[in-house]
């Protein structure tokens, strides 16, 4: 059943307004982040008019009730996923996701924790695909200790090619990260044949899901990783949130990233014990609006369906790569064509600098992102120094894409391109 | 529109039929920089004759408003001094950052002023600047090399606002 776009566009206030010169907002850019709807906006607003207070601290009502307001949040984003309340540790990003777990493992080698221990003896695994968030970290990781980076080429069509992957992954891995959907080609990775072959191996897998999470319905157990990590902002919820799974026997292990207050258990002038996951993994005050806020995004994309929402862009998707493939000079990098593939396109056109043809989309109030899309080695992988991409989301409609592509051939004719 | 007024024709035959582009030998410093937020990138070589300018040449890669900014610019400064330099780059500066409100001086800034257009989209400042940064840092580095002077001052690049 498709969704009645119109209805839902109504609940997020920003499709309200107009941009460059009073044209209505046509927003392809829930790639980078999503719009918020009113639910989400209200959820916020509500915890700081209402229960505000730091939460696992004090004795009084308010301090109560925010605790419960923001423990309730954790247990809505572990049902989202299948995970245990315990699994779930919140964060600011999920960038701060993926170095609270790199950190964590340069971290063991100063403790009993041998499952984590890192050293020159070790490799870890990415793929070319990654953005900079899930690489960077690992290269940081890699200097700080000694171990190897490698990584998974990809196909030309812009797939993980793993043809190789049995002399990829060996037993000298010891972490393997990966992304569930690539943010620049739309390519959904096969992540739970590639989790046994890692736990075989004795590795540990993380995931990326900053792509996925927002976009379908996601099962932890189903895809057996060990960490996954995503976003609050990239699914209708506040930005300031972050998210973190990790298995529960594996977090009970982990020495903490970050230390300080409220992830204690006991503390003396030259030493402290830690408390147990997922607090160990929370200092500070917690980020309890943002997470509430993320909570009633989840319960909107519940109420929609995430099958509804996965089967609309999917739609929106293939009518988009339609499009784009009857203008001439057009070129899509990433897979396409009778296959499953995220609500993400990425192309080019000869002659036509992506940031241009943005500026003119831009004019006609369409919103796309241009660039690298913090995914350099992909950008050189293809050769290209960067892609003109469209995401889309729940609130747009197949006009939205029509618009796209008669403004990809809007701008061709304004800058004389044949 | 201010379309129209951003890719004005001059900026759109500079594109096309860039100044000055392909590296030539000889040269005395080669610098290369890249806007890392669009991953543009602009390899910049030159000598300098005493105070003069000289051999500029240079090869990239980037949107129509980096590359035809780059390719004025060797128009404009070629066989100047670097003081005449300094004047011109400080001119175009002053407009990309006058949010529309500043006036170009068309006697500096010749074919410079199609860029005017610019300054009203902050996203493409940092384009229109990249080729300028990149000559303005070979002259410190080359400046610096050869003896220090005075006018060094007046080409270090400003890098808090443009070099993100």
């Amino acid at each position: 059943m498709a969704l009645d776009v119109a209805r839902l566009k109504n609940d997020f206030p920003i499709f309200a307004r107009t941009v460059r010169d009073g044209k209505p907002l046509i927003y392809l850019d829930s790639g980078a982040t999503s719009q918020k709807p009113r639910l989400v906006l209200d959820a916020e607003r509500n915890f700081y008019e209402q229960h505000n207070a730091a939460a696992h601290r004090g004795a009084h009502q308010l301090a109560e009730e925010a605790t419960e307001a923001y423990e309730d949040a954790r247990s809505k984003v572990a049902k989202f996923i299948g995970a245990a309340d315990n699994e779930i540790i919140f964060t600011k990003s999920a960038t701060e996701s993926i170095n609270l777990v790199a950190y964590a493992l340069s971290n063991s080698n100063f403790t009993d924790a041998k499952r984590f221990h890192i050293g020159p003896e070790h490799e870890i695994l990415v793929s070319e695909m990654e953005h900079h968030a899930n690489l960077i970290p690992w290269q940081e990781l890699a200097k700080r200790t000694g171990a190897k980076l490698r990584w998974i080429p990809l196909t030309d069509e812009g797939r993980l090619d793993l043809s190789n992957i049995d002399s990829l992954i060996t037993s000298s891995t010891k972490m393997v990260a990966l992304t569930h959907q690539s943010n620049v080609l739309g390519t959904i990775n096969p992540i739970a044949g590639i989790a046994k072959l890692v736990h075989d191996r004795g590795a540990l897998f993380l995931v990326d899901a900053c792509q996925s999470v927002p976009h379908q319905s996601v099962d932890v157990k189903a895809l057996d990783v060990d960490f996954l990590v995503f976003s609050g902002h990239k699914m209708l919820g506040p930005t300031g949130v972050g998210v973190l799974y990790g298995r529960a026997e594996l977090l009970d292990e982990m020495p903490p990233f970050l230390t300080g207050g409220s992830m204690i258990e006991e503390v003396h002038m030259e030493s402290a014990t830690y408390a147990r996951a997922p607090q160990r993994f929370e200092a500070g005050v917690p980020n309890m609006a943002q997470a509430v806020g993320l909570a009633a995004a989840i319960e909107y994309l519940e109420r929609v369906g995430m099958d509804q929402v996965q089967e609309h862009e999917e739609l929106l998707v293939n009518h988009a790569i339609d499009g784009l493939l009857g203008i001439s000079k057009v070129r899509i990098i990433g897979p396409f064509g009778g296959i499953h593939r995220s609500g993400a396109v990425s192309f080019t056109i000869d002659d036509i600098h992506p940031h241009d043809l943005g500026q003119v989309l831009d004019d006609l109030g369409i919103a796309v992102r241009v660039g690298h899309h913090c995914a350099w080695p992909l950008m050189r992988r293809f050769g290209i120094s960067g892609t003109t991409r469209a995401t889309f989301y729940l609130y747009n409609s197949i006009s939205d894409v029509d618009a796209l592509i008669a403004g990809v051939e809007a701008t061709k004719k304004f800058f004389k391109v044949a | 529109m201010d379309l129209q007024a951003l890719y004005q024709e001059i900026i759109l035959d500079h594109y096309k039929r860039p100044s000055h582009r392909g590296l030539h030998e000889p040269f005395d410093i080669e610098v290369h920089h890249v806007n890392p937020t669009c991953g543009d990138e602009i390899t910049l070589r030159l000598s300098l004759d005493g105070e003069r300018i000289t051999n500029l040449s240079w090869e990239g890669m980037g949107c129509s408003i980096s590359q035809a900014s780059t390719s004025v610019m060797t128009t404009l400064v070629d066989a100047k001094t670097v003081d005449e330099f300094s004047i011109t780059s400080d001119s175009f500066l002053a407009l990309m950052h006058g949010k529309g409100t500043v006036v170009p001086d068309e006697e500096i800034l010749e074919d410079g002023v199609a860029f005017s257009g610019v300054a009203k989209y902050p996203a493409r400042i940092k384009c229109a600047l990249l080729g300028w940064m990149a000559l303005k840092d070979a002259l410190v580095q080359l400046i610096d090399s050869k003896s220090t002077d005075a006018k060094i001052i007046s080409i270090v690049p400003d890098r808090s606002r443009d070099e993100r």
